[in-house]
């Protein structure tokens, strides 16, 4: 393992920062640096001196790098981004697992890959467990609101709580929709009666 | 039933107004297209997105697809401008120190005079070194300032800022001059943080802002596919032009989901009338972000060859080759082919002396005659492209 690379990671989540170091670690590359904030970034990556870059796809702050990149570092090296040195299949991952990755000088891409696809697993694994929260969230959110349309059906028909949930169903079936469809268009037309 | 839905990538500005328009007025539904708006985070991250395949089309900075093609930026991918989205709409400013110094120079904010502009700041600065914030390397802003600093004795350098963090820049001191498009330099404005001194047009009447740009392969595989898009942008930069729909066009925009901006936001770009100055009044700027009229989305092949030579210059390269790389990645041979079945008029010739034109000129065109420009440059040069 080659743990001299000297990696930087750019992310100002501290939760998500940890989670990348220790996949490196892990790797085996113990010569990584966190950077959160992206103020004077030109100075700081000369002061880093890194060899890969690692940053989030998503990160508004990634223009910054592109203007390292554009000229050259401090020290005078180049710095590109890996997609011109690496193949196209490990290009399309990281981009799919919304990575982006900066090489700083000339390093051979049998050092460049490794690190890639340690970061690429990590960024698909915190992506997953992302979608897994939204879509927690999502189901608490629209239980709420079934059980509040089901309280305006109680009320205004008299009747009991299952039988508010068979009416929404029977609706929504009727309907080729979903009962959340249904229980948000409940509430909006009981609002508007108000 | 859309025959097409086509994945289209833009950043969260005013000018990305033609594509969310073609889509929200239904434009694209006339020509079987479904667009799948995609906002992105950064130019860089929209350039990958293209350049990889994930996106089919993409709103970018009218040097960014040239960058692309000549392998400046990200992976070397051919990447064609099928056509303009528009003009003007960004401002150059400084901080107010720096206002203040220009004013005791003799500078009179006046913003129709470029060089006497460039000469208060010259003597401001004193031979300071400036740090000019822009919001990425290949953009007009940052070309457009090369331009007027050239042959000055200002030192500077540029320093890339996502236009959202423009105002803190220079709140902090660490912007002496920005070059941004609006809402961003009347935020500087608003907090009192510096001024608005010219705009992009002051330095380049015709300089063109964003592109509609596509990778070339994706342009050529399926003309259907191409042409629809194409007159549906086109359709909806007409719209976007007339006056009587601007009130309109700021509501949809602001409405939808697609532009965190608010009305107060979008104003002024959309009107043209811009604070300059905390405390003042509201100038009124002729044309200042245009979609339509003028030919603004006409992909002059000259247009692109001067950016080429000025991107030379920022590296070094052979600016005659590097024009003549640029003049490629324009297509008007594709918008002549597509939006002349909309029935429109169309510019007689595909390149042009650029900076020719000091008024409104009437040229050859291939229904008659069309009105074209101003689109002199502030030094009054004359720009001929390299012949291919």
């Amino acid at each position: 393992m080659d743990a001299d690379t000297h990696i930087l990671v750019v992310e100002p989540e501290r939760e998500r920062a940890v989670a990348i170091i220790d996949a490196l670690k892990e790797g085996g590359w113990t010569r990584v640096t966190v950077l959160g904030d992206m103020a004077g970034l030109a100075r700081k990556l000369a002061q880093i001196d890194p060899d890969i870059v690692l940053i989030d796809l998503a990160n508004p702050s990634r223009d910054l790098l592109e203007q390292v990149s554009a000229a050259s570092d401090a020290k005078g090296r180049p710095v590109a981004m890996f997609v011109d040195q690496s193949d196209d299949t490990m290009s399309q991952a990281a981009v799919a697992a919304g990575l982006s990755a900066y090489v700083v000088g000339d390093m051979l891409p049998e050092r460049i890959k490794p690190v890639l696809a340690t970061a690429i697993a990590r960024f698909q694994m915190m992506a997953q467990m992302r979608r897994e929260l939204e879509a927690a969230k999502q189901a608490l959110s629209d239980r709420k609101t079934i059980d509040k349309a089901k309280g305006v059906l109680m009320r205004a028909q008299g009747i009991t709580e299952d039988e508010a949930y068979t009416l929404l169903r029977r609706k929504a079936m009727e309907g080729g929709r979903k009962v959340i469809d249904v229980a948000e268009a409940l509430l909006t037309a009981a609002d508007l009666l108000k | 039933m859309s025959r097409y839905v086509l994945n289209c990538g833009y950043v969260p500005l005013a000018d990305c107004a033609p594509l969310i328009v073609a889509q929200e007025l239904g434009f694209a539904a006339d020509e079987g297209l479904e667009l799948n708006l995609l906002r992105q985070p950064s130019w860089a991250a929209l350039r990958d997105l293209l350049a990889l395949g994930h996106l089919d089309a993409a709103h970018m900075l009218v040097p960014l697809p040239i960058a692309m093609s000549v392998g400046l930026s990200g992976k070397r991918v051919q990447t064609d401008i099928l056509m303009l989205l528009s003009a003007g709409g960004i401002f150059v400013g400084v901080a107010a120190a720096l206002a203040d110094a220009m004013r005791v120079q003799g500078w009179t904010g006046d913003l129709d005079d470029p060089r006497g502009a460039r000469a208060a700041l010259e003597g401001a600065a004193g031979g300071r070194h400036l740090r000019v914030g822009v919001p990425f390397p290949y953009a007009m802003h940052h070309l457009l300032f090369r331009y007027l600093a050239r042959g000055t004795s200002l030192d500077f350098e540029a320093v890339t800022t996502p236009p959202p963090l423009m105002a803190r820049g220079v709140a902090d001191g660490e912007l002496d001059v920005f070059v941004v498009g609006e809402p961003w330099g009347s935020v500087v404005v608003e907090g009192g943080w510096g001024e608005l001194i010219l705009p992009g047009a002051a330095i380049w009447q015709a300089a063109p802002e964003k592109a509609l740009a596509a990778r070339r392969d994706w342009a050529e595989a399926d003309p259907g596919r191409t042409g629809a898009l194409m007159r549906a942008v086109y359709r909806a930069a007409d719209w976007l032009d007339t006056p009587s729909n601007r009130a309109l066009a700021i509501e949809i925009l602001a409405r939808t989901e697609h532009l965190d901006l608010s009305h107060q936001a979008l104003d002024p770009s959309l009107t043209g009338r811009i604070v300059t100055r905390r405390g003042t009044a509201p100038v009124e700027i002729d044309r200042f972000l245009r979609f339509h009229r003028g030919a603004t989305t006409f992909p002059w092949r000259s247009q692109a060859a001067w950016i080429g030579a000025q991107i030379a210059d920022l590296h070094g390269r052979d600016s005659r080759a590097l024009a003549l790389e640029a003049k490629a990645v324009m297509r008007p041979d594709l918008y002549r082919a597509y939006i002349a079945q909309l029935g429109a008029d169309l510019p007689g010739a595909s390149a042009k002396l650029e900076g020719a034109m000091a008024y409104r000129t009437a040229v050859a065109s291939t229904r008659g005659n069309m009105i074209l420009g101003p689109d002199a440059f502030f030094d009054g040069i004359v720009y001929e492209s390299p012949p291919a």
